[in-house]
C-alpha cells in the first residue's frame, strides 16, 4: 500500500499535514501566552541570590544605642522579614512568622523598614515579637542594598551569611512548608 | 467652523503635551539642585531610564512611590559624588536586576527579546516568497487520468458537438 501509493495522493497527505501547520503555530502560541499570565510581574527576581548578604550596621528597633550587624545572621540559618507597621500584609503574616519562630530551628531576624519606632514597636507589642532583633532602618539606608523595593520581603540566609531564596509577599503556611521550609532545611549546619 | 478647528487644535496640543511630558509632570524635581550646568537634565535622563519596581510601569522620574524617592535621592548623592551613569546603573542592577533598565541589556537571556521579532520577520518574509515564487512557476494542478480521459473525449467530439461545450 506504501509502496503504490500515486504521486497525487502523497500530494494530497502534504497538503494536509501543512494544514495542520496554524493549527500547531496556533497551539504553541497559546501555551506560551498561558505560560506567561501565570508569572507574577511584581516578583523581580533578586541578582542577590547565591551571594554574601549586604553589609548592614543599624540600631535595634527597640534600643537605639544598640546595633545589629551581619554577625547575627552566622552560623544559623535565618529568615530576614522586612517588614512595617503600615503594611497589610505584614500584619497578614505576623502569626505565621510567630509559629515558624516557635516551631522551628530558624532565627526571624527583623527589618523594620521605613516605619517609625513608636508604630512598630506598638505593633509588636499588640501581636507578639517573632524577632530575634529587628534592625531599624527608616530611611532606608540599608533597605536599597538588599535590594527591597516593598514590604514584606522574607530573605533566606545560610549560616555562612549567603542569600539562599528570595520571597516576595506574605509568608502564609503554603510558602513556608512547600518553598521556604525545604531551603531552610537543605542549608541548615549539620552537626559534625 | 472655526470653534470646532480651535477646539480640535486645542485637543492636539494637549494630546501632544501628554505624550511629551507626561511621564515627567508626575513629579518635579526641583528639589535636586546641581551647580553645573546640564547635571540636572543629566539626572533628569538617567531616573527616566530606571524602572520604578513598585509602579514597574512608571520610571524613576515619574513615580510618587516612597522607594522611588529613596533611589532618586541615591542616584543624585552618586552624581553628587562624581559617579558616572555606568556605575549608578551597575549600582542598581546589582541591587535590584536587569528589571530597573527600561532597555533590557543584550545579552544570552534576552537574545529571543531583542532578535526574536527579526528572526520572525525574516521566516515569514521567506515562506512568503517562496509561496508566491511557487505558485508562478507551478503549472496548475495537474488533471487526474479521469479528467484526462473526459478531456480527450471532449476534444475528439470536436465543434459539431455544440450543446456539450455550451
Amino acid at each position: 500500500m506504501t509502496a503504490t501509493t500515486t504521486p497525487s495522493r502523497t500530494a494530497a497527505t502534504r497538503a494536509k499535514r501543512r494544514a495542520l501547520i496554524p493549527l500547531v503555530v496556533f497551539i504553541a502560541l497559546a501555551a506560551l501566552l498561558f505560560y506567561g499570565l501565570q508569572l507574577d510581574p511584581r516578583k523581580v527576581p533578586s541578582p542577590l541570590v547565591n551571594k554574601p548578604a549586604p553589609v548592614f550596621e543599624l540600631e535595634t528597633l527597640d534600643d537605639p544605642s544598640r546595633t545589629v550587624t551581619n554577625e547575627i545572621l552566622m552560623g544559623k540559618v535565618s529568615l530576614v522579614n522586612v517588614w512595617a507597621s503600615w503594611c497589610p500584609s505584614c500584619r497578614q503574616e505576623h502569626g505565621e512568622l510567630m509559629q515558624i519562630a516557635r516551631e522551628n530551628d530558624v532565627q526571624v531576624v527583623g527589618f523594620n523598614w521605613k516605619d517609625t519606632r513608636p508604630e512598630a514597636l506598638e505593633m509588636l507589642r499588640r501581636y507578639g515579637n517573632p524577632y530575634v532583633v529587628s534592625a531599624y532602618d527608616p530611611d532606608n539606608r540599608y533597605g536599597i542594598h538588599w535590594g527591597v523595593y516593598g514590604a514584606p520581603e522574607t530573605f533566606v540566609v545560610d549560616g555562612e551569611g549567603i542569600i539562599r531564596y528570595k520571597h516576595i509577599g506574605p509568608v502564609d503556611r503554603n510558602v513556608w512548608e512547600t518553598t521556604i521550609r525545604p531551603i531552610v532545611e537543605q542549608y541548615r549546619p549539620q552537626p559534625s | 467652523m472655526i470653534h470646532r478647528v480651535r477646539k480640535l487644535s486645542f485637543s492636539l496640543a494637549l494630546l501632544v503635551g501628554t505624550l511629551a511630558f507626561g511621564n515627567l509632570s508626575a513629579y518635579t524635581l526641583e528639589e535636586f539642585k546641581f551647580e553645573q550646568p546640564g547635571q540636572h537634565e543629566a539626572f533628569r535622563d538617567l531616573i527616566a531610564k530606571l524602572r520604578c519596581l513598585v509602579c514597574q510601569n512608571e520610571s524613576l522620574a515619574g513615580s510618587q512611590a516612597g522607594v522611588a524617592q529613596d533611589l532618586r535621592e541615591e542616584v543624585y548623592r552618586m552624581m553628587l559624588e562624581g559617579q558616572s551613569d555606568e556605575e549608578i546603573v551597575t549600582f542598581l542592577v546589582d541591587r535590584y536586576g536587569d528589571f530597573v533598565l527600561y532597555e533590557p541589556p543584550i545579552k544570552p537571556s534576552t537574545y529571543i527579546l531583542w532578535f526574536g521579532p527579526f528572526i520572525f520577520l525574516g521566516v515569514g518574509g521567506y515562506l512568503l516568497f517562496r509561496t508566491l515564487g511557487r505558485k508562478k512557476d507551478e503549472p496548475e494542478e495537474d488533471l487526474t487520468e479521469a479528467e484526462r480521459a473526459r478531456l480527450q473525449r471532449l476534444l475528439a467530439a470536436g465543434g459539431d458537438n455544440q450543446e456539450n461545450i455550451k
